[in-house]
């Protein structure tokens, strides 16, 4: 250690030590940082800011529809994450099948609803009883928006549980068979359930997207009892020419998301420990 | 030297496990190229051999977690290789025990004892359980079974492994290098407990480079090499005097690693070109 330093020549030295350089770097920052502060609150003027974003008497109307509108985001949501976890195991198992059709019709399926926005596929289905009178998804307008965003859900869901089902070792499907278990029982008893437990965290993921996805549902033309969050929101934002209602639903959705993002951060440290 | 019956199959249930000609190719790979041997009921017998020899590939025939190319092998009496043969219910009478334990991490130890019954063989839960916990105490385990795998030790899941097995009830119990993967100090409990076993009459066919396990507790030693049966018999005579140089060079090697390397020099000849045994 001593040798190299005696070796390294005085001159090359930079003129200020690393330490002190990044010392000063960060001093900047903050200059910089405290300057903008400044800089907004003098230009900005905090009563309008209020009025328009957070005025309190549109948050206290607001707050009395919201239970109603977050129940919805809850029911789209929950409905639809429900419908692609069971049809993405479907699709999981398609892809992994001995029968090479069913694997390209998962492939198909899954880079179909990948590739198509959202949107489309809703405002698919919102026409589909336009298009064929007779036909009525149950708990309308419900069933549509899980059959529509599940069946999208379910496209990016098949890949995740794909990976986990492959990240089950194959000697567990071998001790369940040499005890005597059908090969679809050693699957549901045996493979799915570790599966599941490998890819909580990004199912859970996916369960965020579906809650911030469940907003798309404004395209059905809904019923003002159908409404969620987001549609409940820009109407009475609309009505009253003020933001706050959208502000409140925006909150609204992160009472949902940030305890989940959490779940998720904990999950994947849990489980980077375990390994 | 050879163990194959005039009639095939004998007919006989006491003759538990019948193999016949058998043959497994992996590819244009031919691993096993015509074992014929019979495991009789209360018969422990070791298979040894070098690595690469087929054991693994043989014993997993038997339980038809590999399909064989041809030949035929009989369970108690049934055809597992009939392709209309109940496998599923075959395989309850015939326990398998891994080298690497494979123990179902999302079950506690009891439930690992359990599941086999309640679900394959629908016998109620607290029967199950009773003998799920009896088998747990017969390999010394009595005061885990609230545990999950990862809790336990190595040698623990392996004697889990073996109380699962148990748990259904078996007639035979196939092992595959079950003390390899072992830490030195823990293969003594798990060999003690498959020494209880044999004692009790279960029938057991083990893969193991245990040679004074194979020597101590076998009834008859197959020495595999090359994907034949190069020689069997008694373990005083397989192990303790062999016929064939091939055993002896393998045994050479096994027993005493400081020879290691001059031995392949040895049988290296024969080893590529094995000469046709019996
Ligand atoms: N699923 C497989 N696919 C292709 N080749 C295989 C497969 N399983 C085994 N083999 C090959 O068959 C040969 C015999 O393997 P096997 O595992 O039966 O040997 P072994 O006697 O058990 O050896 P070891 O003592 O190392 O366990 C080896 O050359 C192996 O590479
Ligand atoms: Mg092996």
């Amino acid at each position: 250690m001593s040798s190299t330093a005696t070796v390294a020549p005085r001159v090359t030295r930079a003129k200020i030590s690393p330490r002190k350089r990044a010392r000063r770097i960060r001093l900047v920052q903050y200059a910089v940082l405290i300057a903008l502060v400044v800089l907004m609150i003098a230009t900005v003027d905090g009563r309008q800011v209020q009025s328009v974003f957070f005025r309190p008497d549109l948050i206290v109307l607001t707050l009395q529809g919201v239970p109603h509108a977050l129940f919805n985001t809850l029911a789209y949501t929950l409905g639809a994450f429900v419908v692609g976890l069971v049809l993405g195991t479907i699709l999981a198992l398609m892809r992994l099948s001995q029968v090479a059709p069913y694997r390209w019709l998962a492939s198909i399926y899954i880079e179909f609803f990948r590739g198509v926005p959202a949107l489309i596929v809703l405002l698919s289905f919102g026409l589909l009883s336009v298009a064929f009178p007779g036909l009525r998804f149950p708990f309308d307008p419900y069933g549509t928006v899980w059959a529509a965003l599940g069946m999208v859900s379910a496209a990016y869901m098949a890949e995740t549980i794909r990976a986990g089902i492959q990240a089950v070792p194959k000697g567990q499907v071998e001790a369940a068979r040499s005890l005597g278990m059908p090969a679809g029982m050693a699957t549901r008893k045996i493979v799915l359930p570790q599966a599941f437990r490998i890819i909580t965290p990004p199912l859970t993921n996916e369960l965020i997207l579906l809650t911030k996805d469940s907003s798309l549902v404004y395209v059905l033309g809904l019923t003002t009892a159908a409404f969620e969050l987001t549609k409940f929101g820009r109407e009475l934002s609309n009505s009253n020419v003020n933001l706050t209602p959208l502000v409140v639903a925006g909150f609204c959705y992160l009472i949902i998301t940030l305890p989940l993002t959490f779940l998720v951060r904990r999950m994947e440290a849990r489980q980077q420990k375990a390994r | 030297m050879t163990t194959t019956p005039d009639v095939v199959p004998t007919g006989n249930r006491a003759d538990e496990i019948q193999i016949y000609d058998l043959h497994k190719n992996f590819g244009d790979l031919a691993v096993l190229k015509g074992i014929s041997t019979v495991v009789r009921r209360g018969e422990v017998v070791c298979v040894i051999g070098p690595s690469g020899s087929g054991k693994s590939t043989l014993l997993r025939c038997v339980n038809l977690l590999e399909e064989p190319t041809s030949g035929r092998i009989f369970i108690l009496n049934e055809e597992i290789t009939d392709p209309d043969a109940d496998v599923d219910f075959i395989r309850t009478q015939m326990g398998m025990v891994f080298q690497q334990f494979n123990l179902f991490p999302h079950l506690t130890v009891l439930e690992n004892c359990t599941i086999g019954q309640t679900q394959v063989k629908k016998i109620p839960r607290s029967v199950a359980e009773e003998n799920a916990r009896a088998n747990l105490a017969k390999v010394g385990l009595a005061d885990r079974t609230a545990s999950y795998p990862a809790q336990l030790s190595g040698g623990q899941q392996q004697r889990v492994a073996i109380a699962r097995a148990l748990s259904m009830d078996v007639e035979m119990i196939l092992f595959d290098e079950p003390t390899s993967a072992l830490d030195p100090e823990l293969v003594g409990d798990v060999l003690g407990v498959m020494r209880d076993l044999a004692d009790e009459g279960m029938t057991m066919m083990v893969v193991t480079h245990e040679m004074a396990f194979a020597r101590e507790v076998a009834d008859r030693v197959i020495f595999m090499d090359g994907g034949v049966i190069v020689e069997e018999g008694h373990p005083d005579q397989v192990i303790g005097s062999p016929r064939e140089e091939r055993t002896r060079t393998f045994l050479q090697r096994v027993l005493d690693p400081t020879h290691a390397s001059p031995a392949p020099q040895a049988g290296g000849g024969d080893r590529s070109q094995p000469p046709a045994a019996g």
